[in-house]
């Protein structure tokens, strides 16, 4: 591991309107590793990850990004830079078809030889989205949506790439190939992966590092494989 | 904040630049085939003057600047509404009573005719607030039962020369119908369907009475409206009934007054009732109000016919006092004007609808004199109050509301 | 027969007119779910730009050397005018008031009211004459005629809305339109500036109200500063009978207002013809709520 981190958050405070979900998150990501964010509903996940992307801007605090400061930068100017959020519940785009919704993952680029080539890639790594190309988004069964969110994802080139909540309402034997697929990614294309996760028994198995957030605040920092053992994760969390 | 002033001066300069180049092609080029700039600039030069005088002040406002000259000013202001508060609302109640019994008797006829406008406007605002702001749902052809009021009265009274009291309830009766007409067909439709439906309806109305020219005699409209009676007993020998004209002014402001009084205190006892909450429930959330076992269509006819009644009465009265009725008072704009009034002012908030009313009807008078930049100041200025107060003037305060009711209940408990 | 083919033609010739107006309502409602009452106003705008720029040539005689260029030159200032107008509209009037729909609405009406007067300030209260001479004649088949004028509006009118058909489902800007209309966050976070979009958005429609302008000029022969409002209100009716936020709906409801609005006029009766869209719109709508075309949109409510 590097010891420059990609990615750092200082102190940063954020939120929606007058609600505060963030009062002071710091951590760091680091080249090429599996970081697990872990928490309850309403810990401020989500928010953490909308505000790396600048969908939420930051009301006080630091954001990094490859040593540059990225706080103010409009959320449309990220994905060129490499960093890129597959949103809670999926949200592909429901009318357009599933290889429009992978069009437009490539917006900002123009290589159109390097795009028809992650095209070929991101189809070989799902090949049931290529039997299902000309057919509306919206169609899709949930399993099969969270694997065109993330193949829409890869179709920008992340070099950080942000996920929230994979695992939300998809049966069990998906999630495990879903995750798979999420440690694939990580080791084949040195992606740095972000995984905020509710199932934290699964994320902190997929993981190196983890972060415990609760209420806004970051209470525990460690290596994936103590935070498992940790006894009091392991109540709180893993319901034992 | 140094960098939020440079961004505002930014879009000034190119907001600027916009505009000039917006008015050029349609002052500088001549159908004679010559191109000037003269005027062209002129105009701009007006304009960015004006603007930025606006642009300064606003930027001295927000940076506080003056704040030695301003702050003793919003501190006496303060110091105000702290004074109106220590009053009770009662005493208020009175003195606002009190200044609109006194007020036509110290104006003129001018401004004693645009009070009563005012009046009848607040009436058509209470009425569609019934709709709009409780109900929540977007009426754009409201003015029809206005015009429905004001012919039915026009109509029966030159025919058969009915007086103005049989026909007020016949006009509430009349627009409640075209309410119920309107609202049966629409009620499965949302949001925006709706808003062109009901638009769609306010049109074919005012085509219906612009056309059919045996009954409403089409664009030339109804002249000869008789004025409100009142039957006054005199005692000559016997006691007999004279009949009074109401054609003074003042004496109708009265009868308007009453109306408009009435209204808001219909409204008001309505929204706090068990309907008004099954309103405000569908329009938070039809299909959850559904659930919850309001019977959402009942409700929304009621708040359709409720809804026309205020504007039938309020038509009434409008054709009485004009003693002239046309299609040109109900067109599409006016309709809008009335949603204006409403939304500007914070929808469902009483106050907010009348000071609404007030700045639409009085701000076009207070125009006159500039006959031509009239209406060009008043998109203007729709567009400034929007931008500045989205909520509206005076936004309604439902969860305060609510809080004191609250309170109350739990003094009431200590007493008992 | 004849007098039937006549009146087809008619209605169909409206019916295009129609159609482009309300494909402006129908794409600004789709991003934005916005009731852009100004829409009328750039109809309007495109209108006194062409008659403008026409009586330019006339005046310097190139209306008799290049005829053509001069027709061609008048429709793209006008739509270039009409899209600069909407653009700063778009970024003054409503990009602040985003999220309030009423807000916006309201701004929207003081806009169309602001654009209406400002341009019967700078362009005169009476109705200003198109020359009429560029389309005279025009072909006879028994009693039909069809005139010259006739037949451009329509091909152009069919040019304008296949050219825009390909842009909305053919090119990466139109997906990242219709991306957009459908879920704004999820766009940024694909590198999608939405503001852009929708600035691009208002700037299309307004093209084609502008381009519609010019042509509506050329048809009836003179512009008047509040013809958008009678002319816009029933484009709106043509998007929300198609289904309002769906192209191709508003392309069907502006034929259908169109033609029934000339069939009634020609069959019933003169006076009634506006009478008769509303009737078939609100028809359409009790029995299918979200127009011939439209998806349900539960979140559009005041």
């Amino acid at each position: 591991m590097s010891a420059e981190p990609i990615l750092e958050l200082k102190d940063v405070h954020s939120g929606y309107g007058s609600i505060k979900a963030l009062k002071g998150i710091s951590l760091k990501a680091y080249p090429g590793e599996i970081l697990a964010i872990i928490g309850a509903n309403g810990a401020g996940k989500s928010t953490t990850l909308m505000t790396i992307c600048g969908i939420v801007h930051p009301d006080q605090g630091e954001i990094f990004y490859k040593g540059k400061k990225i706080n103010k930068i409009p959320a449309q100017k990220l994905p060129p830079m490499g960093l890129c959020q597959v949103p809670e519940g999926r949200r592909i785009f429901p009318r357009l078809t599933v290889e429009e919704n992978l069009i437009l993952g490539a917006f900002y680029r123009n290589d159109r030889a390097g795009i028809d080539k992650d095209m070929e890639h991101v189809y070989s790594l799902f090949p049931i989205l290529k039997e299902r190309s000309r057919q509306q988004g919206g169609t899709l069964s949930g399993g099969e949506q969270q694997m065109l969110a993330l193949a829409r994802a890869l179709m920008t080139k992340p070099e950080v790439l942000l996920l929230d909540e994979p695992s939300l309402g998809l049966a069990p034997i998906i999630v495990q190939s879903i995750f798979d697929i999420i440690a694939d990614i990580n080791k084949n294309s040195d992606t740095t992966i972000i995984l905020v996760e509710q199932n934290a028994n699964l994320a902190l198995q997929t993981a190196q590092r983890g972060y415990v957030l609760e209420t806004g605040r970051i209470t525990l920092e460690d290596d994936a494989e103590s935070l498992l053992n940790n006894a009091d994760i392991r109540k709180a969390y893993l319901g034992e | 904040m140094r960098q939020e002033y440079k961004k505002i001066w930014k879009n000034y300069a190119v907001g600027m630049a916009w505009l000039l180049g917006l008015l050029w092609p349609m002052l500088g080029i001549h159908p004679d085939g010559t191109l000037t700039f003269h005027r062209t600039l002129t105009v701009w030069l007006y304009i960015f003057a004006g603007s930025l005088i606006c642009v300064l002040f606003y930027i001295t406002k927000k940076s506080r600047i003056l704040s030695g000259v301003t702050d003793p000013l919003v501190n006496g202001a303060g110091k105000l509404s702290d004074i109106s508060k220590a009053l009770p609302t009662s005493v208020w109640m009175v003195l606002l009573f009190v200044f609109l019994l006194v007020y036509p008797l110290v104006n003129g006829r001018y401004a004693i005719d645009v009070a009563i406008s005012v009046l009848l406007y607040v009436c058509l605002g209470m009425g569609l607030n019934i709709v709009v702001g409780l109900a929540g749902m977007l009426d754009l052809g409201y003015i029809a039962f206005y015009g429905v009021g004001a012919y039915t009265y026009a109509l029966l009274n030159v025919a058969y020369g009915l007086s103005f009291w049989l026909c007020l309830p016949l006009a509430g009766c009349f627009a409640c119908i075209a309410g119920c007409l309107v609202g049966y067909p629409t009620l499965n439709m949302r949001g925006d369907y709706l808003a062109i439906v009901t638009m769609g309806f306010g049109e074919i109305t005012r085509i219906v009475l612009n056309n059919w020219m045996s009954l409403t005699n089409g664009p030339n409209g109804i002249l000869g409206i008789k004025p409100i009676s009142i039957l006054i007993p005199t005692f000559h020998n016997t006691m007999s009934f004279e009949t009074f004209w109401v054609k003074k002014l003042n004496v109708l402001y009265y009868f308007v007054l009453i109306l408009a009084v009435i209204s808001v205190i219909a409204v008001t006892r309505l929204r706090n009732s068990r309907i008004g909450r099954a309103w405000e429930s569908i329009r938070e959330d039809e299909t959850a109000a559904e659930l919850m076992g309001v019977n959402t269509f009942r409700y929304k006819l009621l708040a359709y016919a409720v809804g026309a009644v205020f504007a039938g009465l309020a038509g009434a009265f409008f054709a009485a006092r004009m003693r002239f009725v046309s299609p040109e008072s109900f067109t599409f704009i006016e309709s809008c004007m009335v949603l204006c009034m409403v939304v500007l002012g914070g929808m469902g908030s009483i106050p907010g609808i009348v000071l609404g009313v007030i700045v639409l009807i009085a701000l076009p008078e207070v125009f006159r004199q500039f006959a031509l930049y009239r209406m060009l100041v008043f998109g203007a200025a729709m567009i400034i109050i929007m931008l500045f107060k989205p909520d509206g003037l005076i936004p309604a305060k439902r969860l305060k509301i609510q809080a004191q009711y609250e309170k109350k209940g739990e003094t009431d408990t200590n007493v008992s | 027969m004849d007098y039937f083919i006549q009146q087809l033609v008619n209605g169909l010739t409206l019916g295009g007119l129609y159609a482009l107006i309300a494909l402006g309502y129908t794409m600004v409602y789709g991003v934005i779910f916005l009731i852009n009452f100004a829409h009328g106003e750039f109809f309007t705008a495109g209108g006194y730009i062409g008659v403008i720029a026409l009586s330019y040539c006339i005046a310097h005689g190139y209306t008799q050397t290049h005829p053509f260029l001069c027709l061609a030159g008048a429709f793209s200032l006008a739509m270039i005018y009409s899209a600069y107008l909407a653009v700063g509209v778009e970024k003054i009037a409503y990009l602040p008031l985003r999220g309030s729909r009423l807000a916006v609405l309201l701004s929207a009406l003081g806009m169309s009211i602001f654009l209406q007067n400002g341009m019967m300030l700078t362009q005169g209260v009476m109705d200003k004459a198109y020359p009429g001479e560029l389309f005279e004649g025009g072909f006879s088949f028994g009693m039909v005629t069809i005139s010259y004028l006739q037949i451009m509006i329509i091909t152009m009118t069919v040019l304008l809305l296949f050219g825009l058909n390909r842009l909305v489902y053919k090119t990466k800007i139109g997906m990242a339109m219709r991306a957009t209309a459908q879920d704004k966050t999820m766009s940024a976070l694909v590198a999608i500036g939405s503001n852009n979009i929708i600035s691009l958005t208002f700037a299309i429609g307004a093209g084609l109200a502008a381009a519609a302008g010019v042509m509506v000029g050329l048809y009836y022969g003179s512009v008047h500063y509040d013809m958008g409002f009678n002319l816009g209100m029933k484009a709106f009716c043509a998007a929300v009978l198609g289904g309002i936020g769906n192209i191709t709906g508003a392309m069907l409801g502006g034929l259908i207002i169109g033609l029934v609005e000339v069939f009634g006029a020609g069959y019933i009766s003169g006076q009634y013809k506006d009478v008769f869209a509303f009737i078939i719109l609100i028809g359409v709508l009790y029995y299918r709520p979200t127009g011939i075309m439209g998806e349900n949109i539960d979140e559009t409510r005041v």
